[in-house]
């Protein structure tokens, strides 16, 4: 029946917002802000190698744009015998 | 000195010409000295919209050559004294558009105009960049929906990025012009809410343009709906737009947010 459906049916915008918010995050920390990332990544992985040993694999720069203040957030794994390898 | 502004998107199809035309004849309306230019070399539209694809004798990749004089290839509106159009070439290959040669074209009409809007093609490529790339402001048309959101995200980035202002280290001011609105849609909650995408791009809101019938009328009769019909729910939205360009602080109106109880039964019936 066209009533009901009309009822059962759930809103598609709030899928719409929800799917937008996580590719977005994603993207403007691949896509939009790539020259700068990649810069960051690069030096930092320079400063941290120089006292303990990391994997290039493990480590994730992700700058997030948000309306007043945007946020950089790395993540460096850093394995249990690092320090005595890089000594 | 003028103000250059830029109307500019990512995706094709939301409304950049349309809003140019729009704005530039709402501002023009006012006394102001106005410029409209289409950057969209090889799919020049704007002339069209305008109703002056007619009168386009010499275009914008000619006053770069040096074929002619800048003054030789402004095209007046016949409504409006002070509304002029600077139209994009049809045939010609699109890197004729070069960064020298536009910046020498935007820095003579910023010294002759009191606005002059940039209309940029879609897409990211050499158009949409050359057009952005000498802006005092920037207009970022966008539908409610998702791959238009996505798309002005990307564009967001390139204006903070690809400008002479982002690489002088200074602010580009942005706003979101939010057009094809449907206010029965988003209340039933099938399309993004105004909020929704506010929140997502984070800048602040210019204008809601509801999506209406007038602004096709109006493109087929080759006028901008502000001077087509300046009664109808688009032009007033456009006129108030205009107004806040200015710099007035104007509060923005959702559509259908206004409706009486009554009203809001019989708009969802109607849908």
């Amino acid at each position: 029946m066209n009533f009901r459906r009309l009822f059962s049916r759930s809103q598609s915008a709030p899928a719409a917002r929800d799917r937008l918010q996580v590719l977005l995050a994603h993207e403007r920390a691949t896509v939009g802000g790539s020259d700068l990332v990649t810069k960051l990544r690069e030096e930092i992985l320079r400063v941290i190698a120089k006292h303990v040993q990391i994997d290039d694999e493990k480590v994730t720069v992700k700058m997030e744009r948000g309306a007043k203040v945007s946020t950089l957030a790395v993540d460096i794994e850093i394995p249990f015998d690092a320090g005595k390898k890089a000594a | 000195m003028g103000k250059v502004i830029v109307v500019t998107s990512g995706k094709g199809g939301v409304g950049k010409t349309t809003s140019s035309a729009a704005l530039g004849a709402a501002l023009a309306q006012n006394g102001e000295k106005v410029v409209v230019v289409d950057f969209d070399v090889g799919l020049r539209n704007l002339d069209l919209v305008m109703g002056a694809e007619r009168r386009v004798v010499y275009d914008l990749v000619n006053v770069i050559q040096g074929e002619a004089k800048l003054a030789q290839a402004l095209i007046r509106d016949k409504r409006v004294e002070t509304l002029y159009l600077l139209a994009a070439s049809q045939t010609r290959d699109k890197d004729n558009l070069t960064q020298e040669g536009v910046e020498k074209v935007i820095a003579a009409l910023k010294s002759a105009f009191d606005w002059v809007i940039c209309d940029s093609p879609a897409g990211i490529e050499r158009g949409a960049t050359l057009a952005m790339r000498h802006a005092d402001v920037a207009i970022v048309v966008t539908n409610p929906e998702v791959s238009s959101v996505r798309d002005s995200d990307r564009i967001i980035g390139l204006l903070d990025s690809k400008t002479l202002k982002a690489e002088n280290g200074e602010r580009m001011e942005k706003h979101l012009l939010l057009t094809r609105y449907d206010p029965v849609r988003a209340e039933r909650g099938d399309m993004l809410k105004v909020d929704d995408v506010l929140e997502i791009l984070s800048i602040p809101l210019l204008g809601i343009i509801p999506e209406s019938m007038d602004v096709l009328r109006a493109s087929n009769v080759g006028s901008p709906v502000t001077l087509a019909d300046n009664r109808s729910a688009p032009a007033i939205a456009y006129f108030e737009a205009a107004r806040r360009l200015k710099g007035e602080a104007l509060p923005v109106a959702v559509p259908g947010e206004k409706r009486s109880f009554f009203g809001k039964i019989f708009g969802r019936k109607a849908a």
